[in-house]
């Protein structure tokens, strides 16, 4: 009887402390959304609503009055989705060459791409940005899209949950006569659903969130993704807070609702790769 | 005795013909779509930037000058700033948000499951959320005048104190910040590696008397260490690289106090077109990050088996 009562007041401790340390990250999170449903005028008022007195759509209408906040979100959809489902695809494959071909240089291969993960951005950036405007690619989708698709993190993941893929069932395949992609078709891809479904959840968030290389690629406005534009809103009108927090609850919310969707994927997906 | 496994076993050596080459050509087919992108957008810059750091790459000229960039950049007062900067943050940031994941992977371990899954779906939200988003919600909440933060320090009764805007507490601000949201990932990486640690340890440590602590320090830590050696190495990289939160909140500033490297690099590439000065300094990062790398690994990773 002692012990359990121990042991419920450890338990009723940590309570406390997760849920003081849980509400320090979401309380920023939670004002963001309460305030861009606040009438502007109130947004400097002290102490603020916990729940905002007479919530308004007014700031969001005041968002969607500026049509290029749609450009930039088709924009996001457009270079987000294509990269991933290329990501996807083509990880897949090399991923498998990998795990299950043998092949002179196949080792080396892996290697590289192991190696270039340490490698920070930095490195890259300003080469590429030099290659892709050699290439007339400035300011394009293919300048958002392609560079994006040859990052090497999708092939390692591809390849470490493969190789534990039973070798009899492709060489069954193999028997039964299947030519090369048609085993990879029928047999790999069904088999690896769930190391894609992480792949694609990981690279989509990746992309939607990404803001530097946006930045540096286009110059237009009507180029920009979600993330690069909300930095110039950000400059244009730089106090008006309640307008500002409606773009970023607008911005945050597809992100959002894809991980309270794929929550499990999420959860588990990031111990793919990181542990064998 | 002798098992069989322990016999040395020399491999033939086997000199690689084009038969080999012919034989594994499927192989080749499948990595070839990734890895031609791979070549032509991350390794060919990879070289070049190597290349580039050795020219003055401007506007006006592109001549090959040697060493020169490194010469300037390491006798530059502002690189030396970003540098210190730049580890003055990831220094501050990965152990603080290191101790918070493992405090929250080792409370909430024992609960039930729905309890850990909630705390782990809550943890990770700021995660999935970008940092240009974070960033402008954590400017409001440091804003002098009106920000959430010196609201609660004058309900305190304290001064309201200019966060970003004092190059003493610019710094600090951005780190406890990066604390407060991050580690989420960090979180669920370390749930997964405990929740593989066989329960009876824990429970013979228990009869055995020792207390919260002691398991801690003997089981929980020493089991957990090659996945504490991985997110550490992948924090330090990924904290030495930040940018987004010093773009939107302080733009280096006030008084470079909060310039990291990697700002630096895009100031100098992309405002003032210093391409191959900017090439150098990357490179300089990279080889720091390779060093720190290699330190992390000596230093924890002496019995990680992976």
């Amino acid at each position: 009887m002692k012990a359990k009562t121990k042991t419920n007041i450890k338990k009723a401790i940590s309570l406390v402390i997760l849920a003081v340390l849980a509400s320090l990250a979401f309380i920023p999170l939670y004002w963001m959304v309460a305030t861009s449903f606040t009438q502007p005028s109130l947004t400097m008022k002290f102490p603020p609503d916990i729940i905002p007195k007479n919530p308004t759509l007014q700031n969001f209408e005041d968002l969607f009055e500026r049509r290029i906040i749609f450009r930039w979100t088709l924009n996001s959809f457009i270079v987000a989705g294509t990269v991933t489902l290329a990501q996807i695809f083509v990880c897949a494959m090399a991923g498998y060459a990998l795990a299950k071909k043998k092949f002179p240089g196949s080792k080396v291969i892996f290697s590289i791409y192991i190696a270039s993960m340490m490698i920070p951005t930095q490195v890259t950036l300003v080469p590429l940005y030099i290659l892709i405007s050699k290439m007339g690619m400035v300011d394009t989708y293919q300048a958002l899209i392609l560079p994006a698709i040859a990052a090497p993190f999708g092939v390692f993941l591809m390849r470490q949950f493969m190789v534990s893929v039973p070798t009899e069932i492709i060489e069954a395949a193999k028997i039964d006569g299947a030519s090369e992609f048609r085993t990879f078709a029928k047999i790999i891809v069904p088999i690896s659903k769930p190391a894609m479904a992480v792949l694609g959840i990981f690279t989509f968030m990746g992309q939607w969130n990404s803001f530097l290389w946006p930045l540096i690629v286009t110059n237009t406005s009507e180029m920009r993704t979600l993330q690069a534009g909300l930095s110039l809103l950000q400059e244009q009108v730089p106090m008006q807070y309640s307008y500002l927090m409606a773009s970023a609850t607008y911005s945050a919310i597809p992100m959002i609702i894809v991980f309270l969707a794929f929550q499990k994927y999420f959860l588990k997906g990031i111990t793919v790769g990181a542990i064998k | 005795m002798i098992y069989l496994e322990q016999i040395p076993v020399k491999p033939i050596k086997h000199k690689t013909t084009l038969n080999d080459v012919w034989r594994g050509r499927s192989g080749y087919l499948f990595i070839l779509p990734h890895f031609a992108l791979f070549a032509i957008f991350f390794l060919v810059p990879v070289g070049w930037g190597m290349y580039l750091s050795m020219f003055k790459y401007n506007v006006f000229s592109q001549t090959f000058i040697w060493f020169d960039n490194y010469k300037r950049i390491l006798s530059d007062w502002l690189f030396l700033k970003s540098l210190r900067n730049t580890f003055v943050y990831t220094f501050g940031v990965v152990p603080l948000w290191l101790g918070k994941a493992l405090l929250v992977t080792v409370l909430i371990y024992p609960f039930r499951k729905g309890i850990r899954t909630f705390f782990k779906a809550a943890f990770y939200l700021p995660h999935v959320t970008s940092t240009v988003i974070i960033s402008m919600i954590w400017l409001w909440v440091f804003n002098p005048n009106f920000g959430l933060l010196n609201y609660f320090m004058t309900v305190l009764g304290m001064e309201p104190v200019v966060w970003l805007g004092r190059s003493l507490t610019a710094m600090p601000s951005l780190i406890v910040m990066q604390v407060i949201m991050g580690g989420g990932s960090t979180i669920v990486l370390l749930s997964a590696a405990m929740a593989s640690i066989p329960e009876y340890y824990f429970e013979a440590a228990t009869l055995e008397g020792a207390g919260s602590w002691a398991i801690f320090r003997k089981i929980t830590v020493p089991l957990l260490k090659p996945t504490i050696l991985y997110a550490l190495v992948m924090g330090t990289i990924a904290n030495f690289q930040t940018f987004s939160n010093i773009y939107i909140m302080t733009s280096g500033g006030p008084e470079f106090s909060t310039t990291t490297i990697a700002y630096l690099i895009y100031e100098t590439a992309f405002k003032n077109y210093n391409l191959g000065l900017a090439s150098a300094m990357s490179m300089v990062m990279f080889g720091i990050l390779v060093v720190l790398g290699i330190v992390q690994f000596k230093w924890l990773g002496s019995n990680v088996e992976y």
